[in-house]
């Protein structure tokens, strides 16, 4: 009897143990994450200013504003074209240069495979950009792009292209490209190291198998690398993902306007900022800010659907 | 011998999602502070009534300011405060100088217990009609009202310079805000690089398009101006504006009435600017120039003329040549028909001061301000920060820099003609993105012609007239 009744008391207080471990992270969790979501969607149905603390309930006013909003529905544009264009491109240099480095230089006589002479030089190089802060990377750019006296330009007309000088950030056919390239500049080198690591776990025999078959780099890439390295890729879509959803500092630090020329590099949460703190209108902000919540939810819901996939076992 | 994991992507994105959304919880940690309480209001008793101190200060409470520490620093103030604890010993000053005014106040303003004194400016400027509008400001009539600092015959608000009150009321009688420095607008210029040409500052446009012409002969752009941020273009562009067809055009302008972009003198007002770009006048790139850039153009003498504000000599010190005695000009005049005389010009308050409504000490957040709009303060600040304040002359006796001397010289030629266009304050999201970035910029860049510009303006306006989450103010 004795005994049962201490194995329980045993078992009761293994149970409180573990709750006592777990008691203080949720509550952080509750007060710090979850309490703040469901308020801010509660915020959103009411008209707070964000300046004084009395105000009322609006119901689905600030959506329905949102639907009748042309910038809006503009950045949400910008967002998802980032979305498409930004992973794409940047991890695509990534891969072709994590591929040159590894494995694409030419045979040499004591291994298989190799990368391009210098290999381990062009790493660090290509890191770079990840150690700056993404404020001083922007303001860099916004010299670079100076159209009258920035190097971009200036590079041109040294050259000879005298008469083909862009304003690039001043225009609105250019300007989401230019910021688009900074991220993309600032975020390859990531990859590059990122894919490394991923190509050195695949088995240099199976680049042996194939060369022994004939294969030439083009069809290595294809059929070895791209499929064994599947997962580290698609880990970096999410990672772009998060930055395309974003894109804020360089938006606000680099483009006309901000936001502009013409709304043409508004994004989401550059929108969201404007409306809570130079407008005074938190209420619709914060239902800017479910939306780009909603925007989200979309986007993991593809990567997970697309992300099941058979596992290669190796 | 491995296997491609599935464990680490799932996390990942979690975090994708996680990431993703902080800008909800960013929003709701303010969200925390709006269901705060509106506090306890108690304000500090009222001290003595007497000459020295017509507001009743209360001699030994607390005073808490709050200054925006931007181009015009904070030394400023903090000379004016040694004058406020001259006169009342017994009481302390909190000083504190940021350039995050609303982030650092907001919290405060929702939970009840905002300063006693806050130059509200900068980037993160409070949204104002919101303030007034929540009802978070004291009436500043009771200091403008009160017998000035140096002249106990005159009231403050008669020793102010002219348009500074009305500034600082939007509906009603009340007064919410003191515009501490005054800014004198226009085109800016150096009269070295203008000499250079033979050529003096243009009083009308066909001289004006004169000197551009002379200066393209010898490679130099006629004008540049703050590509990046095109509201600088209004500068010049709306006393131009009222100089053509008169005051009424911009005050229906303010007013969002319908119609009031399509009036004559808008169109001929832009025409005038765009042929600037058509007859290739424009400094190449300038639509992708920042205020800083397009202002050491300037200085470089790359451009003779810039549409910008009486800051821009402070602001642009580092760059700005030695001989290169910057000028202000008004708009040159369109032709015999303009309504107004050359002159005018562009005038208006900046650094609002505002007392909020909870304050904890409302009389001695006015008292500084009474200090610092007497002649030894208002000096103090001209000399440190070369800008005019709002205390009408006190440059007595002062040796003026070259563009403060030119403001001064110019709103003395303006005299009565001074134009004071409230809509970029009033609505600042038109103003600013609306109206400065999708039209002006677009059409000095040759994007849009003039009729294109006037008729996307006029939707904006139009759509903000309709808009019913944006506060609306008319002229009186």
């Amino acid at each position: 009897m004795k005994k049962i009744g201490v194995g329980s008391h045993m078992q009761h207080g293994k149970y409180r143990f573990i709750a006592g471990f777990l008691v203080l992270p949720l509550t952080i969790y509750g007060v710090f994450l979850v309490s703040p979501f469901v308020q801010a969607i509660y915020y959103s149905f009411t008209d707070w200013t964000g300046l004084s603390p009395d105000f009322s309930m609006v119901g689905f006013k600030n959506y329905q504003r949102l639907w009748n909003d042309d910038v809006f529905w503009k950045a949400v544009g910008h967002n998802v074209l980032l979305l498409l264009v930004l992973p794409l491109i940047t991890l695509g240099l990534g891969l072709f240069f994590a591929f040159m480095l590894n494995v694409g230089g030419r045979r040499r006589k004591n291994a298989a495979v190799a990368g391009v002479r210098g290999s381990g030089a062009y790493k660090i190089v290509y890191f770079f950009p990840q150690v700056l802060s993404i404020a001083i990377v922007a303001l860099l750019f916004q010299f670079a792009y100076n159209p009258n006296s920035g190097a971009i330009n200036s590079f041109l007309s040294g050259i000879g292209l005298d008469s083909v000088r862009p304003d690039w950030l001043g225009d609105p056919g250019l300007a989401l490209w230019c910021v688009m390239a900074v991220m993309v500049w600032s975020n390859v080198g990531f990859y590059v190291v990122l894919f490394s690591a991923g190509m050195s776990s695949i088995p240099r025999d199976f680049y042996e198998a194939a060369l022994l078959d004939g294969a030439n780099r083009f069809q290595t890439f294809f059929r070895i690398t791209l499929p064994l390295l599947w997962d580290t890729v698609q880990t970096g879509w999410v990672y772009m993902g998060i930055m395309a959803l974003d894109g804020f500092a360089v938006v606000q630090i680099m483009t006309v306007g901000p936001g502009g020329p013409d709304y043409s590099t508004e994004v989401l949460s550059y929108y969201l900022y404007t409306k809570a703190f130079r407008d005074g209108q938190a209420g619709y902000a914060t239902a800017l800010g479910v939306a780009l919540l909603i925007v989200t939810l979309v986007f993991a819901g593809i990567v997970m659907k697309l992300g099941r996939r058979e596992r290669l076992e190796f | 011998m491995g296997s491609t994991s599935e464990f680490s992507r799932r996390d990942l994105i979690k975090r994708a999602v996680a990431a993703g959304l902080v800008a909800v919880p960013a929003m709701s940690v303010l969200s925390a502070c709006a269901s705060g309480d509106s506090g306890d209001g108690k304000q500090v008793d009222k001290g003595q009534k007497s000459a020295k101190n017509p507001l009743a200060v209360n001699e030994s409470a607390p005073l808490d300011v709050v200054i925006f520490d931007g181009g015009f620093g904070q030394q400023y103030a903090k000379d004016a405060e040694a004058e406020f604890t001259k006169a009342f010993p017994k009481a302390t000053v909190k000083h504190s100088a940021t350039q995050k005014i609303q982030s650092t106040l907001q919290p405060r303003f929702n939970g009840g217990t905002p300063p006693d004194l806050i130059d509200n400016s900068g980037a993160e400027q409070m949204d104002m009609g919101t303030l007034v509008g929540k009802k978070q400001l004291t009436d500043l009539n009771a200091l403008l009202d009160a017998p000035s600092f140096d002249d106990p015959g005159k009231k403050v608000r008669d020793t102010l310079r002219p348009g500074v009150v009305e500034m600082g009321q939007f509906d009603g009688e009340e007064t919410w805000i003191l515009y501490y420095a005054y800014t004198v607008y226009g085109v800016w210029y150096s009269r070295t690089n203008l000499e250079k040409l033979g050529a003096q500052y243009p009083e009308t446009w066909d001289d004006m398009l004169k000197v551009c012409e002379a200066a393209k002969k010898k490679g130099i752009a006629g004008w540049t101006y703050a590509g990046k941020y095109p509201y600088y273009l209004p500068f010049s562009l709306y006393p131009f504006i009222a100089k053509i067809g008169g005051v009424e055009v911009l005050k229906k302008i303010d007013n969002l009435e319908p119609n009031a972009w399509k009036d004559p003198a808008v169109k001929a007002a832009f025409e005038a600017y765009y042929e600037l770009y058509k007859k290739g006048y424009i400094l190449q790139g300038t639509p992708g120039l920042t205020h800083i850039e397009s202002q050491t153009a300037w200085n470089e003498g790359k451009a003779l003329f810039i549409p910008n504000g009486s800051w821009v000599e402070n602001e642009s010190k580092q760059t700005t040549p030695k001989d290169f005695r910057m000028a202000v000009g008004a708009p040159s005049g369109l032709d015999k028909s303009d309504k107004m005389p050359f002159g005018t010009l562009w005038a208006s308050g900046g650094e609002p001061f505002i007392v909020p409504k909870n304050a904890k000490n409302p009389q001695g957040g006015m008292e500084l301000l009474r200090t610092m709009l007497g002649k030894k303060s208002s000096q103090n600040f001209i000399k440190s920060v070369s800008s005019l304040t709002s205390l009408n002359g006190g440059t007595e006796g002062l040796v003026l820099p070259s563009g403060l001397a030119s403001s001064q010289e110019a709103l003395a030629k303006a005299g009565k003609n001074v134009v004071n266009p409230r809509i970029q304050d009033w609505y600042v999201a038109l103003q600013k993105e609306k109206i400065g970035v999708g039209a002006l910029g677009e059409m000095m860049a040759g994007r849009l012609t003039p009729d294109e510009a006037i008729s996307k303006i006029q939707k904006y306006a139009d759509d903000t007239a309709k808009d019913d989450s944006v506060k609306k103010y008319k002229h009186k």
